[in-house]
């Protein structure tokens, strides 16, 4: 483990603060993610989870704090291309929209491209590839709309996947889908991780599953309770869960944030 | 030979009429063309209401040409794109100001636009405004100068459409992941809009404001109908809607009807059989007993469109997010 966290340093936020309006949503939050890591990022809903991932995605506007990709500070951060984002309105999107899982999955390009230049044969084959690797070469020429979820979510994973990111963000990408695709959905990260060496953010609000598979675990709650292995994540599990989900609550409740038990201190499991 | 071949030879002679025709084409292939991006953005709304603002701008190029001679020599309906572009903007922002009612944005700023254009039309009495030209369309008086500026907007339009092809495609579908690959979003959805107010203006002398969101959106319905690619479905867009210009011309040529309408009237009588022969298919497919489970891949390398909704979803059993199939079996049976 302790190896891990001599590798780059693929993305750093600092003390992050952010508020909707007047509403606080994140107080000083500092996240790291290093070359091949695997992170959980756990949280109730409403925790301020997305919220953190649209400012390190440059979506919302850094209000306090600093995000550095690459070594790069965000602000003059140009090369997006090096992050596949999957959004967690990737289950949600417009199921009657006319495209191809081959037009879809040619969008991931787009960066890579950049404006003005088309895609060519080498692009058609990198399409090709990156449905390979997620096993849905197959179904190339269908109607998006016609697929099942578990296969709609390997066809948007694939679209993160085409432009030969570094880091690799997945946003909920279990719900919605159906257990026997949620297995395989892990497979494909372990695979991942094995073959390309890709680092790895993933957001979820189901404790148990991220604690096993991941590497890391961030726990948040409008503050970071936790950021640490996951080794040390489960040794401690029932006393961070208690801090960030609130004490009495049961581990895998999909519970809102509990206001009153934000008291605990900041935690820092790292080695 | 009949209609058409009087048809035909009326074009030979009547210069008139060949710039009908051309202008008519020009709008029947821009128009769809928008029009494909505007209804999978779920902007169809939004491109009414920029043409009613649009007719403003043209009354305002009328009044401006009257009171100042040296004005008019500018067309009035760079008045009306200049207007539409503004209203475009304001939408945008209204959209903003009233987050949790942003469909507000729409007939705030359309009822202005009208509001505005029967004040200036007003103003402009004893000024030659062909009013009802304006409202419905005269594509009889189109003269070979509007044919070359029209096809002069119209080579814009494709232009751009063909440079930003990917980013608005990708826009379009998923705008949170286009915007995190450095997709300029802001600069081309004011890109976009701006596309809209052009195809308008070639649009307007066609079909007249009343209309042009017929001619943006009808053909498009019909196509979604039947198209399982982005492509297809731009195809056969054009496909329909220059069809109903060319059948509408004639039609209004052979029995004297209005050309504006009778163009749309051929638009809409598409969508109508597009959807009674989904129909007719679904329910010979269920007498057959054709809705059984067929394995994944089999349609593979057809990328022509299949209205094969029905079948679709059983075959994937799908579970969680609501799959498109029951609404449009719903739809279907409506017909009935």
């Amino acid at each position: 483990m302790g190896a891990l966290f001599e590798k780059e340093r693929v993305l750093e936020a600092e003390n992050i603060t952010f508020r909707y309006e007047a509403e606080p949503v994140l107080n000083h939050v500092s996240l790291t993610l290093h070359r091949g890591e695997l992170l959980g990022l756990v949280g109730p809903n409403g925790s301020g989870k997305s919220t953190l991932l649209k400012i390190i995605l440059g979506l919302l506007p850094l209000q306090e704090g600093s995000v550095r990709w690459f070594g790069t500070p965000i602000e003059r951060f140009r090369d997006w291309g090096r992050i596949g984002y999957v959004s967690q309105k990737a289950a949600s999107f417009n199921t009657g929209f006319p495209a191809t899982v081959e037009e879809v999955v040619r969008m991931g390009l787009t960066a890579r491209l950049g404006l003005f230049r088309r895609p060519g044969r080498r692009e058609a084959e990198k399409v090709l590839e990156a449905l390979d690797f997620v096993g849905m070469a197959d179904v190339r020429h269908r109607h998006i709309g016609a697929l099942s979820g578990g296969q709609q979510q390997r066809v948007f994973i694939a679209r993160a996947l085409v432009g030969d990111p570094d880091v690799l963000i997945l946003d909920e990408p279990t719900v919605g889908v159906d257990a026997r695709s949620e297995e395989r959905f892990y497979a494909l990260l372990e695979k991942l991780h094995r073959e390309r060496d890709l680092s790895i953010i993933l957001v979820s609000h189901d404790l148990g599953v991220v604690s096993e598979k991941m590497d890391t675990i961030a726990c948040l709650n409008h503050e970071l309770f936790y950021h640490g292995s996951a080794a040390g994540f489960r040794a401690e599990r029932e006393a961070i869960v208690g801090r960030t989900y609130g004490h009495g609550m049961a581990i895998l409740s999909h519970g809102h944030a509990s206001e009153a038990l934000r008291a605990g201190a900041r935690e820092e499991g790292r080695a | 030979m009949g209609v058409l071949g009087e048809m035909v030879a009326a074009f030979w002679t009547y210069p008139f009429l060949r710039h009908a025709l051309l202008a008519g084409l020009i709008a029947g292939f821009v128009a769809p063309l928008i029009g494909a991006f505007v209804v999978v953005r779920r902007l169809s709304i939004i491109a009414d209401a920029l043409a009613h603002v649009m007719l403003a701008g043209v009354a305002l190029g009328y009044l401006l040409g009257a009171t100042y001679p040296a004005l008019s020599r500018f067309p009035v309906v760079g008045y009306g794109t200049a207007v539409a572009l503004i209203a475009a903007l304001l939408i945008e922002r209204l959209r903003t100001t009233y987050r949790s009612y942003s469909e507000l944005a729409i007939p705030i700023i359309m009822s202005t636009g009208i509001g505005l254009s029967i004040v200036l039309i007003g103003l402009a009495r004893g000024i030659n405004v062909d009013l009802i030209g304006l409202l419905f369309g005269n594509i009889l008086s189109v003269t070979a100068g509007d044919v070359l500026r029209i096809a002069a907007l119209a080579l814009v339009v494709v232009g751009t459409v063909a440079l930003f092809y990917k980013e608005l495609l990708f826009l379009s579908f998923d705008e949170e992941a286009a915007r995190v690959s450095g997709v300029p979003h802001r600069a081309l959805n004011f890109i976009f809009s701006a596309l809209i107010a052009l195809v308008i203006s070639v649009a307007m002398q066609v079909v007249g404001t009343l209309l042009i969101s017929a001619l943006i959106t009808l053909p498009v319905a019909a196509a979604l109908r039947l198209a399982k690619s982005f492509r297809v479905l731009m195809l056969l867009s054009i496909v329909f809607a220059e069809t109903s210009v060319l059948v509408g011309l004639t039609a209004s040529y052979a029995f004297d009807l209005a050309t504006g309408g009778s163009i749309v009237l051929v638009a809409a009588g598409i969508l109508l059989a597009v959807l009674a022969a989904e129909r007719l298919r679904l329910g010979h497919r269920r007498r057959a007993g054709a809705l059984r489970r067929r394995p994944i891949g089999v349609e593979r390398g057809s990328a022509s469109a299949r209205p094969d909704e029905a079948g679709r979803s059983e075959e994937c059993g799908r579970s969680a997010p609501p799959s498109p199939a029951p609404a449009k079996r719903i739809s279907a049976q409506r017909l009935r």
